[in-house]
Formats: structure tokens, C-alpha cells, sequence
């Protein structure tokens, strides 16, 4: 177990639109003692004042890149730190951040497979570094993706996750769209339940490994489908976005 | 402090004790995230990561994730942290080999 997590000084250096309201924010990071898939970061922002605010996010990047790390980062509306990321920081600007944080809610190639993501909206982030490193790797450890977005223009990675599902290495990508379909939509078209997890995980193989993150509502309905399917609860990582700030 | 950044899309208040890892980090001077935990309500070992944490009011308060009673609630003044871990028959830090 690592001694307490130091703050550092990240600088930005890129940042790229995902979907109209979700960014990815590259940091270069000096010293960075490299992350697990998964892992998170605290944000701290402070005001000439001394005013601060503390934020935390998933690492978006797989951690083969050496110094370099990827923040996917939503906006809320009137989200103090989201807002204030989008909106304000540009290349070359410098903010306080700690970690990498958390060892549960990770995944590496070594622990093999079958694997089940599953993700809501912006809950894509640590599983899309799972993704990124499994592919980094060369793990063909099979692998299952169902990803609910509200719209066709929120499915965050996209064209990435096309490319990773037709490698051949082994990885299906399922989407659910739950508010609008776009024309000749052939994928799911509603809220994440037990039958959608029935027809994406069958056959139920219960050493699947399962990580699933999103809204709270997400999470539970998933997790709580996913054991009455018949996996182990041991087996199934969650992990609940909101609020963390201080 | 805008503590409904995100609340339209959780719908309450609570999150894992893995997203927490960083502000425990602070109090107990590493990752705790993966020390497990005895829940003194009923028995039950969970490590920390796995908890359910609520952090919507004055501090941060952990719960087990079994019984949904109190394991950790830690408030921060100005002054001092106030750690209060009646609710955890025992925390297990590993040693660090470093």
C-alpha cells in the first residue's frame, strides 16, 4: 500500500472535444509514478484568495503512456470545477492533482478474463482505460462493453470503441441509446435492465470479472440484475459518480 | 460549494468509498481503499473501497455496505479532523515495506 499520495503540479497539455458537453484534458505530469486501469484523480483548483476546490476523476489513459495522463471530464452546469475546466483552462495552464488513487476498482491484463464493462454516460472513463490497456497489452481476454448514452452525439469515445470492437481481439460493443435514436438504429433503445444483461453477458460464465460505473441509479440496477443472473457478487466492482468535493 | 454538480444524474447522495481514496489519503496518510474493515453492527468485513459513502453532509460518512450501519464519519474544521470509528471493530492498515 502506497504512503500518502502526494500533490503535484499537472500542466495541460492538449485538450480535444469527445461529444458537445465532454472534453479530454491530456496532463503532463513530472514524476508520476504511473497508474493502474481504473484508478482516479483528485483535482484541486485554488482562487487567488485561497479559496480551493476539490474535485475527483477517472483516468481516461492506459498507463502504458509514460508522464501522461487523460482526464474525460462532462460538463454540469453550474459545475463549479467541470464549468471552470471547459470553460477557462486552456494548453500551457497548471492545477494541483493527486494520486493515482484507489486499487479496487481496477483491472490489468495479468487478471485475464471474460470481463463485463458496463458504463452510463461519462462512467465510460476507467473502463475505457481498462479498454486502452487491454489493447496496449494485447490481452484477448474476452471482453463485453454495454455502454447506455442518452443520444447517438453523447456516445463518448466512439469511433475509438468501433475501432477496438473490430480488431479481432476479442471485444463486443454493445449501446444502448435511451432518450434518442438516430434513424436505422439497430442497437437498444432503453434503460439498462435485466433482460438487456441476460442477452449481453449469455452465456453467464461466473468467473466474469464485472466493473461497472455511472450514475447511482445505473449501478445498483445493474449490479443487482447481474447477481440475480447468477454472478457472484464478489466478483462485481462498482463504482457511483457524484459530488466528492470538500 | 456546489454540492449539485452532478446530483440531476446520481439522484442521492451516495458513492463508493473508493471515490474517496484521496480525501482518506489526507487522514490516514495513504491509500486506504483497499484496507478491509469489520462493520461492529454486523460482522461483516468489506474493504473500504467497497463501503458506501455519503459525502452531501457536514463531512463524510461511510456505511456498511451489508447492514447500512455507520462504520467511519470524518468531519474537517479548521482546526482538526474529528475521526469517528465506533462503527468499525477494526480497520487493517498493511505495513508498508518501502
Amino acid at each position: 500500500m502506497a504512503r500518502s499520495i502526494a500533490w503535484r503540479l499537472a500542466t495541460v497539455a492538449a485538450i480535444r472535444d469527445e461529444t458537445p458537453t465532454v472534453r479530454s484534458f491530456t496532463l503532463a505530469l513530472p514524476d508520476w509514478p504511473g497508474h493502474r486501469p481504473g484508478q482516479h484523480v483528485d483535482i484541486r483548483l485554488t482562487a487567488e484568495d485561497g479559496y480551493s476546490v476539490e474535485r475527483s476523476y477517472s483516468i481516461a489513459s492506459e498507463p502504458e503512456r509514460d508522464g501522461l495522463v487523460d482526464l474525460t471530464v462532462e460538463r454540469i452546469p453550474d459545475g463549479e470545477v467541470s464549468a471552470f475546466l471547459h470553460d477557462v483552462v486552456v494548453p500551457g495552464d497548471r492545477f494541483e492533482v493527486r494520486g493515482p488513487i484507489g486499487g479496487y476498482f481496477v483491472w490489468e491484463a495479468p487478471l485475464g478474463g471474460p470481463l463485463l464493462l458496463v458504463a452510463g454516460g461519462s462512467g465510460i472513463v476507467p473502463l475505457m482505460a481498462m479498454l486502452r490497456h487491454r489493447a496496449r497489452a494485447g490481452s484477448a481476454a474476452p471482453t463485453r462493453l454495454l455502454y447506455s448514452s442518452r443520444g447517438a452525439d453523447e456516445i463518448i469515445y466512439r469511433a475509438e470503441l468501433d475501432a477496438l470492437a473490430t480488431d479481432g481481439s476479442g471485444l463486443d460493443v454493445h449501446h444502448t441509446l435511451t432518450r434518442t435514436q438516430p434513424p436505422g438504429w439497430t442497437g437498444y433503445a432503453r434503460r439498462i435492465d435485466e433482460r438487456m444483461l441476460a442477452d449481453v453477458v449469455e452465456p453467464i460464465r461466473p468467473s466474469t470479472r464485472v466493473f461497472i460505473c455511472g450514475p447511482t441509479a445505473l449501478v445498483e440496477t445493474a449490479a443487482n440484475a447481474l447477481v440475480r443472473l447468477g454472478l457472484p457478487a464478489g466478483q462485481i466492482r462498482t463504482e457511483r459518480f457524484g459530488p466528492t468535493g470538500t | 460549494m456546489d454540492e449539485d454538480e452532478r446530483a440531476d444524474a446520481t439522484g442521492e447522495g451516495r458513492l463508493d468509498g473508493n471515490a474517496l481514496g484521496g480525501l482518506l489519503s489526507g487522514v490516514f496518510d495513504r491509500d486506504v481503499t483497499e484496507a478491509p474493515s469489520e462493520c461492529a453492527h454486523c460482522g461483516t468485513v468489506n474493504v473500504i473501497a467497497a463501503m458506501h459513502a455519503y459525502t452531501r453532509a457536514p463531512g463524510i460518512v461511510l456505511r456498511c455496505p451489508a447492514c447500512g450501519g455507520v462504520v467511519l464519519r470524518i468531519v474537517e474544521t479548521t482546526e482538526a479532523t474529528f475521526v469517528d470509528a465506533r462503527g468499525a471493530a477494526y480497520i487493517r492498515l498493511e505495513r508498508t515495506h518501502r
